[in-house]
């Protein structure tokens, strides 16, 4: 019988998983510190377990997650690549975890030359001028960007320009984050070659454009080869360009943003220098910008004296403000400062070019019973229409969860909205040709089942802990907590 | 290629996969980028390094810190230093959690969906509210998002905050609020405390927002009532109470108090102080906000055989669909600082929460009362406090640090750092951790100091 119990149905009155020192000093009634009436009067509905019971649950739970240890994860845009174990041990050194944010310059000098270094790399693989490493994550980087293009219009006395210009092949948190900074928003459609269509872009710019969100290579996995003239299209109407950095796991070493024209770049740092996603977070999003724009970054930025020492610079003349607390991500960046380091110049570089060699592979290997809509070479990712099924009746869904039962997690799905039945793919550079030729054989597999028996697609997955539980149920009888009395 | 450890191909095999392709090299890869595009030479990067030259040069670099195990830390505001059980780093340190994705297929994702479950269960028993998200950046951030959400549900455009709040809050919400084009305005304190009366007056038909922390940055608890009342006196105007959640066991629960929408920041269970991140930025709320909250949420569901089970829910606000309308664009939660604070309060559980409160606020009172006997200590307030309080003196507050420091003592944060008319002083957070002899040691290394 697996698993199936929640920590409030192992509670028993009485028993527990922790042990203070003792009170060393004289303690009174808590009605002595704080009047009473600002004092709880219920006790706290929390469970009563024991460590073990805390382990075993945890590590019970933690059977029913499929991580990259595990196996292959070909999610698209999601960049799931090999978390390296070094990068763990480095973030987990006393002298980086114990040491508080409030802290002077002069006890924290390791931590600010590491910070500063990552942001001198990652503006060389940008391209860029200058890093804040203050985004939580990259649609935080997202947001930061954008209120950079809208600091950088004020202080210029623009504030007519309005409207962000967002292509359809670009990022689903894209829209949301111009919205969110007050934005108007105009979708431009893609050409059927998955390119930005150069005279719809011309048709919508003008002193009221604020700025372009890009990605390139874009979630079609394809590199614009047009991208120098919509840079300058939008720079010439006045605008500014921001890279979506999703996809910088396809062209480390090989291109670069700032020389496409791009003003502000942000990184997501667990899809580009391998930082463990972590069951959706705590990532990093740092932004980098040209140096015209570095007077705007949120502070403080981290500087480099002439003496060798560092510091955080808190003044910022024409600062957009503060996107978080404190300087950023600090144990996230100090992992990426760890891939950095040993992968170097040549093995980054190195990295992109096998993620575009697996991602290819993949691409020519799976058209034969796949939907490929263009037959073209992609950068790191690439998107199926869905499986080749003369009777219609087997979906997407079907297929990536039947993928599932094969011992894979599943790619992403239903995106990009412009592919119909998207399956977008993305191998990364860590899977070897092995699991790469396993995952075709599965797909392979997977598409003669959908002529010889479309039921068992339609009832997969088999062999996981849950099948398809009811999102509509979820979704219509809201249970978000336990109902369940604790201690019962 | 076999130089890297975490590229895996034989040259045979790139051979063969380039076949595939139907492409004669490595570099035809890239013929796709215009020639002007490609990068020319080398990234101005060190070459790549062995594991072994890396963790030397890095652990070098972490031995030039001074670190809270060197020096007793009195530092809070915000950041805390309390204890963290072995269990947590071991479970947060399994790698079927650390190296998972977001739980977007559920089948292969209810270990992340199961503890975020519980997480919001624990989190809505903690604040006394009716639900919790699955978490958002930061406290600070949280505060930010709140009161975006709460304003756009009220219809107005402004925002009143207490001065006493974390300033780096405050930073943060006018920095979204100004990008939103809406107005933020400070309510002024009275001594440690915000001012009520000052707040009746700022409070006006205009303002969708009232923001209180408690216990607010200078450490003194604020009477939150009768600025439940006062948001509350119009409809559609809307309370954020921002706490710290290690004071929540023994005080009595914002949702009792009437609160709308609880943030706060969830690092002191079991989060290290790190330098300031990752933390955790709480979100708890009333059922009214529920298809407006910022972030993710799990909800209950079953499977088809009619097993229990959880999913993302209510994922319309989010980037999916109607994301042009969305009033946030956060798409990740801080899953693993999630899964340290429901391993910390599953451990800790009933009584052990209650202990840390009451060892926090006992431990604090004692370095008060020391510290208020000593004569060139001024006591700034008479106000409540739970493990954080104020004090003040003439000498520079930076030169105390300092011989603080040289005593092996991070003695807190300095006042006129925060709010130059506060004079000289310091801001003091005492946490279950430091000891009855560490604090003797302040009081002992202050009174030669000031």
């Amino acid at each position: 019988m697996a698993y199936d119990k929640l920590i409030f149905e192992l509670s028993k009155p009485g028993k527990t998983g922790y042990r203070l020192p003792s009170l060393d000093v004289e303690g009174k009634d808590l009605s002595e510190y704080i009047p009473e009436e600002l004092l709880a009067t219920d006790e706290l509905d929390f469970p009563e377990v024991s460590e073990v019971d805390v382990i075993r649950h945890f590590t019970n739970l933690s059977m029913k997650n499929y991580g990259l240890d595990r196996g292959f994860y070909p999610l698209g845009s999601c960049t799931m690549k090999y978390n390296p174990k070094i990068n763990e041990d480095v973030a987990s050194l006393e002298g980086f975890t114990n040491l508080h944010p409030y802290q002077k310059d002069e006890d924290v000098q390791g931590t600010l030359e590491a910070l500063y270094n990552v942001g001198e790399a990652l503006s060389e693989i940008s391209g860029m001028d200058f890093m804040t490493l203050q985004p939580a994550a990259g649609a935080h980087g997202e947001i930061t960007g954008v209120m950079l293009i809208k600091a950088y219009h004020e202080h210029n006395g623009q504030n007519q320009r309005n409207k962000i210009i967002v292509p359809d092949a670009a990022h689903g948190t894209n829209p949301a984050t111009a919205a969110m900074a007050g934005y108007e928003i105009i979708e431009i459609k893609s050409k059927p070659n998955g390119m930005v269509d150069i005279d719809a872009l011309k048709a919508v710019v003008g002193d009221d454009t604020a700025g372009l969100m890009l990605t390139n290579p874009n979630t079609l996995g394809i590199y614009d080869e047009n991208i120098k003239d919509i840079t300058s299209i939008i720079h010439d109407a006045g605008g500014l360009v921001y890279y979506d950095g999703a996809n910088m796991n396809a062209i480390l070493g090989h291109s670069r943003p700032g020389d496409m024209g791009f003003d502000i770049v942000h990184y997501n740092v667990h899809k580009t220098f391998s930082t463990p996603h972590g069951g959706g977070g705590p990532g990093a999003g740092p932004v980098g910008v040209k140096s015209f724009l570095k007077p705007f970054l949120p502070k403080p930025v981290v500087e480099k004296k002439d003496d060798g020492t560092y510091y955080l610079d808190f003044d910022v003349p024409y600062t957009l403000g503060k996107m978080k607390a404190f300087v950023g991500h600090v144990a996230i960046l100090l992992r990426t400062y760890s891939y950095i380091l040993t992968m170097g110049k040549d093995g980054l570089r190195d990295a992109s070019t096998m993620a575009v060699l697996n991602a290819n592979y993949l691409a020519q290997s799976l058209k034969e019973n796949y939907n490929l809509p263009l037959d073209r070479l992609y950068k790191h990712e690439f998107v199926l229409a869905g499986i080749k099924d003369d009777t219609h009746t087997i979906t997407t869904l079907d297929v990536a969860k039947r993928i599932l039962d094969k011992g894979f997690h599943a790619p992403t799905v239903y995106f990009p909205l412009i592919v119909p039945e998207a399956l977008m793919i993305e191998p990364t550079e860590s899977e070897p040709k092995d699991t790469l030729d396993d995952f075709i054989k599965a797909l392979n597999e997977i598409a003669e089942e959908a002529k010889t028996n479309p039921e068992l697609l339609k009832t997969a997955p088999h062999d996981t802990p849950v099948r398809r539980p009811d999102e509509t149920k979820a979704a219509k009888d809201l249970v978000l907590k336990y109902e369940g009395e604790i201690n019962a | 290629m076999s130089k890297y450890p975490y590229i895996p191909h034989t040259d045979e095999e790139i051979k063969e996969m380039l076949d595939v392709v139907g492409v004669s090299s490595l570099e035809d890869l890239f013929s796709d980028i215009p020639e002007e595009m490609k990068m020319k030479g080398e990234l101005d990067l060190p070459a790549s390094q062995s594991e072994g030259e890396v963790f030397g040069y890095l652990s070098k670099l972490a031995k030039k810190n001074k670190t809270t195990n060197d020096l007793a830390c009195f530092m809070g505001g915000g950041a805390y230093d309390h204890y963290i059980p072995s269990v947590v780093n071991h479970i947060t340190g399994r790698s079927e959690f650390y190296t998972a994705y977001t739980p977007y297929q559920p089948e292969v994702s209810q270990g992340t969906l199961q503890y975020i479950f519980e997480y919001q269960t624990l989190m809505a028993n903690l604040t006394g509210m009716d639900y919790a998200n699955a978490s958002l950046y930061d406290g600070q951030s949280a505060v930010a998002e709140a009161a975006i959400m709460t304003t756009q549900m009220s219809k107005k455009n402004k925002i009143a905050i207490s001065e006493t709040a974390d300033p780096q809050a405050i930073t943060v919400l006018r920095t979204y609020t100004h990008a939103r084009g809406m107005e933020l305005v400070l309510i002024p304190r009275d001594g440690m405390v915000t001012s009520l009366d000052k707040a009746k007056e700022i409070v006006d038909d205009t303002v969708g927002t009232v923001i209180i922390q408690s216990p607010n940055f200078y450490g003194y608890i604020e009477d939150i009532a009768p600025f439940v009342e006062l948001a509350h006196s119009q409809k559609k105007r809307y309370i954020i109470q921002s706490t710290d959640p290690t004071s929540l066991p023994i005080m009595k629960k914002p949702g009792e108090l009437g609160v709308d929408v609880v943030v706060g920041d969830g690092q002191a269970f079991g989060i290290p102080l790190q330098f300031g991140g990752p933390y955790l930025g709480i979100l708890a709320f009333n059922k009214p906000f529920l298809r407006k909250i910022p972030g993710r949420i799990v909800g209950q569901t079953e499977d088809m055989d009619g097993k229990r089970s959880w999913v993302l829910t209510l994922s319309a606000r989010e980037q999916h669909i109607k994301r042009e309308r969305a009033t946030s664009n956060i798409c990740s939660n801080q899953g693993l600082n999630v899964l340290a604070a429901t391993v910390y309060m599953s451990l800790l559980g009933k009584k052990g929460m209650k202990e840390v409160s009451y060892q926090c606020i006992a431990k604090s009172h004692y370095l008060f009362e020391k510290l208020s006997g000593l004569d060139k200590v001024k006591v700034l307030t008479d106000k409540p406090f739970f493990k954080e309080f104020s004090i003040g003196f003439d000498k520079d507050a930076d030169e105390v640090l300092a011989k603080l420091e040289e005593n092996g003592i991070l003695g807190g944060i300095s006042l006129s750092r925060i709010d130059e008319s506060l004079g000289n002083g310091l801001i003091i957070a005492v946490t279950e951790k430091r000891t009855k002899e560490e604090m003797d040691k302040f009081v002992k290394t202050l009174e030669e100091v000031l």
